[in-house]
Order: structure tokens, then C-alpha cells, then sequence
């Protein structure tokens, strides 16, 4: 099955933009409105007053961390739970290699040049995929679900031990200041990246996000791509028609933890601090929440996962928390009058995850091919003879497949 | 350098008593696992809710230094109780409201909504005693805590230390050891829990309700965690909605580290991850000055690579690859 949807319509390869498919010309236009919005925001956001860029730009720092996320859960199918880990180390990467405050730099181990914020960016990008390789090289062999939970314990490790190597880390105190990316002219006009006007660094992370997803859809097409999708569909299968299953996986899992580097570099030099704080658990899980809430596999349904997810997280919680305690104070409700919002992100995260795999495991947007898989229950062979099978008592049920 | 037998054997002590409640919860993944396949990444918060219940129930009491022992006892029997069917029933709801749902469906969809599970239970946690670490409230009375067994009953003069905690954990976990070996081992039901672990179809076919033989499972594990909880909760003498998770985290090493699935394996595990832990966070200390118990999950997670690279199937399981 693997690779149908991935042969291009001969139309498409050979004409112009009139002769696509309705649905092909439909979701270009989307594509157009939503990169319109994207690119117009920061002037919304100063006329109208809203003081969100900030907001925003941790947003689609989360979509890039969600692409690549999307690679290692819903291309190839293997399920990390610690993503904030490569996330964490492409930050720490940037600040140990920039940060005046850095044992490294304070040695003058660190060469000049490297210093430079997209060198370190670079590096940090390699460093992260070095590190999904080190951890994916003893664990990829195993079942998947022994790998679930070497990322889950990979994910509390990489944080505790930053928050712990306090001589090379600050521990607690974290790292900062860190190299942002100097500043350059075009036409004329300096373009720099500072803290209180933050809408070039805003700029530049859609830049990011549009060469990501170029990266992104062009590889799902390649023949890597493929043996991903075949490998999640059918380990045995795709081995037997000679896909390497470990280096298959492992290159997942690498370009997976490099996208996470880029992220984290981008992210610690835009908001200038490090912090162990910064990489809890909770953030794998907001990432994977995206994933699976957007559409696990389709990388525009991920994206619009992603933003949900975090405007949540960083927009909503801030928002809503005010009126709410003043609703509360009003109906003379002590719990809601202190509730705070920010409590919520465990249940919602939660109900997230729970709630797609029993509603709708494809996702709000699922790809056509991602939903066949996710929900077997249209295999109604293969339902209805595992349900005669196991259900000795309880007949008047409805089938295990079936949800009203 | 030279070496401390004392300082060993104390913390020798603490790893085998630690490692006995971490064996309780480890029992509980292994249970599973071995039915099912699946990692109940929702278990250690199985046991946080049981611990937070046992906190409640305890709660409603007024006890001070007055109170009476046979009182104190009985108080603790119950919330032991309330705590153990607190979470042996919550176990069987996961299983019954979430996973038997998706037990057709990909590998991939049970393991997402476990670690879902574990988010939302997280969240309960929250909500129901906030997000502070708590004392739990006060059922064992300073005095008795600080007790030297050794020095009192046996009239050794030692500096190790044998708490009445130390032997409250061996006297509550080792006869729930024994009856679950009795209950796989020897009923009806243990029985039909065996068989659906080879072959759940073949099982199917004999006339097991397989549904109920495995939600039989949840309902144990939770039940095990459950007292795991109550204990631990005295024996650290902390409560948190955070509890679970690192708890449940070295208990599934501790599954593994024994071979998952197997039983024996689970208590063999428990108990070498206690003592691990237990060195980790004291007795390293004396020889390696920087090392602490801020770096015992490193340890412990090194442990769980090792094994899985050198020794997949764990000390005493035999490893086996994805079925076909």
C-alpha cells in the first residue's frame, strides 16, 4: 500500500496550476490564506495591541518540534516520549558554545567562528541527531514499546542531569546571555534580532517552518520515506522486501532529534535563557499531543495540532485565568475564584491523547492513508472473527470495534 | 579508600525493604505485560491515586499522642484496605473504559492512550491535594519512627539501624507476595491468567473469558500498587502528585531488569533496584564525593540501557521478539 499516494498525478508533473485536481487547488488555496495570516500577524499584533508576539513565536517554535516529531511517530511509527530531550540539548548545545558564561568559552575551547549564532545553530542541529542516534542505536533493535519507555526515561535523565551538572550547565541558574544571529541589511534596511521587538526572530521561524516542511514532504516521497511507511505498516513485510529495519528506524529517529536541535537553538537564543525547567515532561507531551491531535502523519494537520496545542498552553491559560477568577469571586465560588488555568495543561494534554485514540486515532486531520491504518475497524474480517473469539459472555455488547 | 561494612549494610537494609515495595509495583506492569503486552505507562499514577486516597481516608481522622494503639492499627488496616481497592478498582476502570477499546487497534494506539491515562490521573492528582509535596498525615508517632530495633529488642550496640518501618514493609509486603503466587499459582483463575498469557486464542478457544482474565490482571496490579502506596507514602513520608511517576518509572525497570512477564522475575528485579537506588543515593557518596541521590535516576536509567542492550530478556524471562 505503501508509496500509491506517493506517486504523483501524471497532471500534476507535467502542467500548471490549472490543471490540478479540485482538491489538490483547494488545499493550495488554504495554504496561500494561512501563510497570509502568518506572514501579516506581527502588524495585527502591534496595531491591535496585543503584545503576542511572544506567544506566537513560541508557537512556531512547537510547529517545528511537531514536524519533527511527526517523522519518528507518524512516518515511521515509533513512539518517543522524550522528545524534549533533543529539544533541550539543541538548547543547552547553543548556550554552552555561545554564552559568555560558559565554562567552554570562558576556556577558549570554543573557536571563534563556532561562536557565531548559526554556526552554533548548526552545530546544535548535528549535536541533537548525534544524540538520536546515540540512543536509538541500542534501543531501535528492540520492540517498540521498549523504546517508548527508553525515551521516556531519556527524556527525565536529560533534564535532571543538566539541572545536577551545575560546573558546566549553572544548574539552576541556567545559561544566559546567548549569541543571537547578528544583524544583516537588506535594501538598506537593518534586519536585527532583539528582545523587545521580537517579530524578525518571528520571521525567521517561518522561515524555518516553510523550509521544514519542504524538507518534510519532500522526504516522505523518497524512497526513505517509503520503507518508513512500510516499516510501520508491516515490520516483517517491509524487512522481507529488503528495507534495513535499524537503519531505517535510526534515521528517523536522527532526523526526528535534529529537527528539535534547530528548534531548541532558535528558541533559548530568541527568548535568551536555558533553563532545566524549560524541558519537563509535560513538553514531550505537549509535542506529542500536537502530533496526535493534528493528524498523526500528515504534517499540515500536525501543524494546525500544534498550534492549537500551544495557543492553549501560552495564550489561553493566560487569558481566560483572569476572567474566570472574576466569574468566580462573582458567584462566590472559592475554587474557581483561584483556579488557575495553568493546572488544566495535565488534564487537557491527557484527554487529548485519550480521546483521539478512542474517537478518532487518525487525528482531526488524518491522512487518507494514516486513518485506514489507525482505524481497523472498517477490516471487518478481521473484527468480527477476533470478537466471536474472545467475547464468551457479554453477546448483547457492542463489538469491540464498534463506538456508537 | 576503605570499605564501610556498616555503612553497607544500612543501606543494604533500606534497598531491601525499598526494594520490596518497588517489587509490589513492579508486579503490577509484569501482570499486565504479560497478558496483555502493553506497557501501563498509567500504573505508577495507579499508585499515586492510592497513596492520595490512603492520605484522605487517614485524613478524616484526629489522631494524637493519646490516641490508642489498637486504634492507630486499626485506622492503618483500613486505609491500607481503602487504598488497595481505591486502586485495584481504578485499574480495572482504566482497562475497561480505555484499553479494551483499542485492543484491536495498532500497537501504537493503547501506548499513546496510556501515557494519556497517566497525564490525566497527573492532573487529578492536582486537583485533589494541589502541586506541592505534602506530609502525610501523622499516624506514626515520632518516637516510634526513630526506634533502633537492633539496639532496643535485640540489645546489639550497632550504629545500623532497623526501623519498625523497615519491618511494617516486610510484614505487609511478603504475605501479599505469597498469596498472589497463590492465586496465579494455584486457583482457577490463575490458571486461566497463565494460559492467556501463552496464547490468548488458544485460551479464547478453551473457554477463558479473556476479558475477564484480563481485566482479573488490571485489577491485581492495581491492588499490589495500592499497598505499595500506603506504605511508601509513611515510608518517605511524603505525598505528592508527582510520586508516581518516578516510582513507576525505576518499578518498570525493575519488570525488565527481572524479565517482563515473569513473576519471580518482577521481585528479583524489585529488590536489586532497591538496593541500586538505596547506594545510590547514600552509600556511593562516601567514595565518589559528587555523586548524590540527585543522580540515582541516572543510574537507574543506565541500568534499564544496559539490560536492555546486553540482556533484553532480563535476568530470569527469555527474550521474545514482536510476535508475528
Amino acid at each position: 500500500m505503501a508509496g500509491t499516494t506517493a506517486t504523483p498525478h501524471p497532471a500534476t508533473a507535467t502542467a500548471g496550476n490549472f490543471d490540478l485536481p479540485a482538491d489538490r487547488r483547494r488545499a493550495r488555496l488554504w495554504f496561500a490564506v494561512a501563510l497570509t495570516i502568518a506572514l501579516a500577524y506581527p502588524f495585527l499584533d502591534r496595531a491591535l495591541g496585543f503584545n503576542r508576539i511572544g506567544s506566537f513565536l513560541a508557537i512556531a517554535v512547537f510547529v517545528v518540534l511537531a514536524m519533527g516529531l511527526n517523522i519518528v511517530v507518524g512516518y515511521a511509527g515509533l513512539l518517543d516520549l522524550g522528545y524534549a530531550a533533543f529539544f533541550a540539548i539543541g538548547a543547552y548545545t547553543i548556550g554552552l558554545l555561545t554564552s559568555p558564561s560558559s565554562v567552554f568559552v570562558q576556556k577558549h575551547w570554543v573557536p571563534l567562528w563556532m561562536q557565531n549564532f548559526w554556526a552554533a545553530m548548526a552545530v546544535s542541529w548535528a549535536v541533537a541527531a548525534i544524540f538520536g542516534v546515540l540512543l536509538g542505536a541500542p534501543t531501535l533493535r528492540l520492540r517498540g514499546d521498549y523504546l517508548a519507555i527508553v525515551t521516556l526515561g531519556f527524556g527525565e535523565i536529560v533534564p535532571t542531569f543538566f539541572l545536577n551538572a551545575d560546573a558546566i550547565t549553572g544548574g539552576t541558574m541556567g545559561i544566559n546571555p546567548i549569541a543571537k544571529p547578528p544583524t544583516f541589511y537588506v535594501f538598506g534596511h537593518a534586519v536585527s534580532f532583539g528582545q523587545t521587538d521580537q517579530r524578525n526572530w518571528y520571521y525567521l521561524m517561518l522561515g524555518v517552518i516553510l523550509v521544514s516542511l519542504f524538507l518534510v514532504t519532500r522526504l516522505y516521497d523518497s524512497r526513505l520515506g517509503r520503507a518508513w511507511q512500510a516499516v510501520r505498516e508491516d515490520e516483517i513485510a517491509a524487512s522481507s522486501m529488503g528495507v534495513n529495519l535499524v537503519r531505517t528506524k535510526l534515521w528517523a529517529f536522527a532526523l526526528g532529534a535534529s529537527f528539535s536541535g534547530f528548534a531548541g537553538s532558535i528558541y533559548s537564543s530568541a527568548f535568551q535563557y536555558v533553563h532545566p525547567s524549560q524541558f519537563e515532561f509535560v513538553v514531550s507531551i505537549m509535542i506529542l499531543a500536537s502530533v496526535i491531535l493534528g493528524g498523526i502523519g500528515n504534517v499540515y494537520g500536525v501543524i494546525i495540532g500544534a498550534i492549537l496545542i500551544v495557543s492553549f498552553d501560552r495564550i489561553l491559560t493566560d487569558v481566560l485565568t483572569d476572567p474566570l477568577q472574576q466569574l468566580g469571586h462573582l458567584l462566590h465560588s472559592e475554587t474557581i475564584a483561584s483556579h488557575n488555568l495553568a493546572n488544566d495543561r495535565y488534564v487537557v494534554f491527557g484527554l487529548a491523547l485519550v480521546l483521539m485514540m478512542l474517537l478518532r486515532p487518525g487525528g482531526l486531520f488524518p491522512s487518507a492513508q494514516r486513518r485506514a491504518e489507525m482505524t481497523p475497524e472498517s477490516d471487518d474480517v478481521r473484527v468480527a472473527e477476533t470478537q466471536t473469539l474472545y467475547d464468551v459472555r457479554t453477546e448483547n455488547e457492542p463489538a469491540l470495534g464498534e463506538r456508537a | 579508600m576503605e570499605f564501610n561494612a556498616n555503612l553497607f549494610v544500612q543501606f543494604l537494609i533500606n534497598g531491601v525493604t525499598n526494594g520490596m515495595l518497588i517489587a509490589l509495583v513492579a508486579l503490577g506492569y509484569t501482570l499486565v505485560y504479560g497478558i496483555v503486552e502493553l506497557i501501563n505507562f498509567a500504573h505508577g499514577e495507579v499508585f499515586m491515586m492510592g497513596a492520595l486516597f490512603a492520605f484522605t481516608i487517614i485524613g478524616m481522622f484526629t489522631i494524637g499522642p493519646d490516641t490508642p494503639w489498637f486504634a492507630i492499627v486499626a485506622i492503618s488496616l483500613l486505609a491500607l484496605a481503602a487504598a488497595m481497592l481505591f486502586s485495584g478498582a481504578l485499574n480495572w476502570a482504566i482497562d475497561r473504559v480505555v484499553y479494551r477499546r483499542l485492543r484491536n487497534a495498532p500497537r501504537l494506539a493503547p501506548l499513546i492512550a496510556a501515557i494519556g491515562l497517566s497525564f490525566i490521573l497527573q492532573g487529578i492528582g492536582i486537583y485533589w491535594i494541589g502541586s506541592n509535596n505534602l506530609r502525610p498525615p501523622n499516624l506514626i508517632a515520632n518516637n516510634i519512627r526513630s526506634i533502633n530495633l537492633l539496639n532496643e529488642w535485640f540489645g546489639l550496640d550497632t550504629r545500623i539501624r532497623l526501623r519498625p518501618l523497615d519491618l511494617i514493609v516486610v510484614g505487609i509486603t511478603i504475605p501479599l507476595l505469597v498469596w498472589l503466587s497463590w492465586f496465579v499459582g494455584r486457583t482457577k483463575t490463575g490458571k486461566a491468567m497463565r494460559a492467556t498469557a501463552q496464547d490468548r486464542e488458544a485460551a479464547a478457544l478453551m473457554g477463558i473469558d479473556v476479558n475477564r482474565t484480563i481485566a482479573i490482571a488490571f485489577l491485581l496490579g492495581g491492588l499490589l500498587a495500592g499497598a505499595a502506596a500506603m506504605v511508601t507514602m509513611y515510608y518517605t513520608n511524603t505525598a505528592s502528585f508527582r510520586m508516581g511517576f518516578r516510582y513507576g518509572l525505576f518499578a518498570f525497570t525493575a519488570a525488565v531488569l527481572g524479565g517482563i512477564g515473569n513473576l519471580t522475575g518482577a521481585v528479583v528485579g524489585g529488590l536489586l533496584i532497591g538496593i541500586v537506588w538505596q547506594m545510590s543515593d547514600g552509600f556511593v557518596q562516601a567514595y565518589i564525593p559528587w555523586w548524590g541521590a540527585q543522580w540515582t535516576p541516572v543510574a537507574i536509567f543506565g541500568v534499564l540501557v544496559l539490560v536492555m542492550v546486553f540482556k533484553p530478556g532480563g535476568l530470569l524471562g527469555e527474550f521474545t521478539p514482536d510476535k508475528v
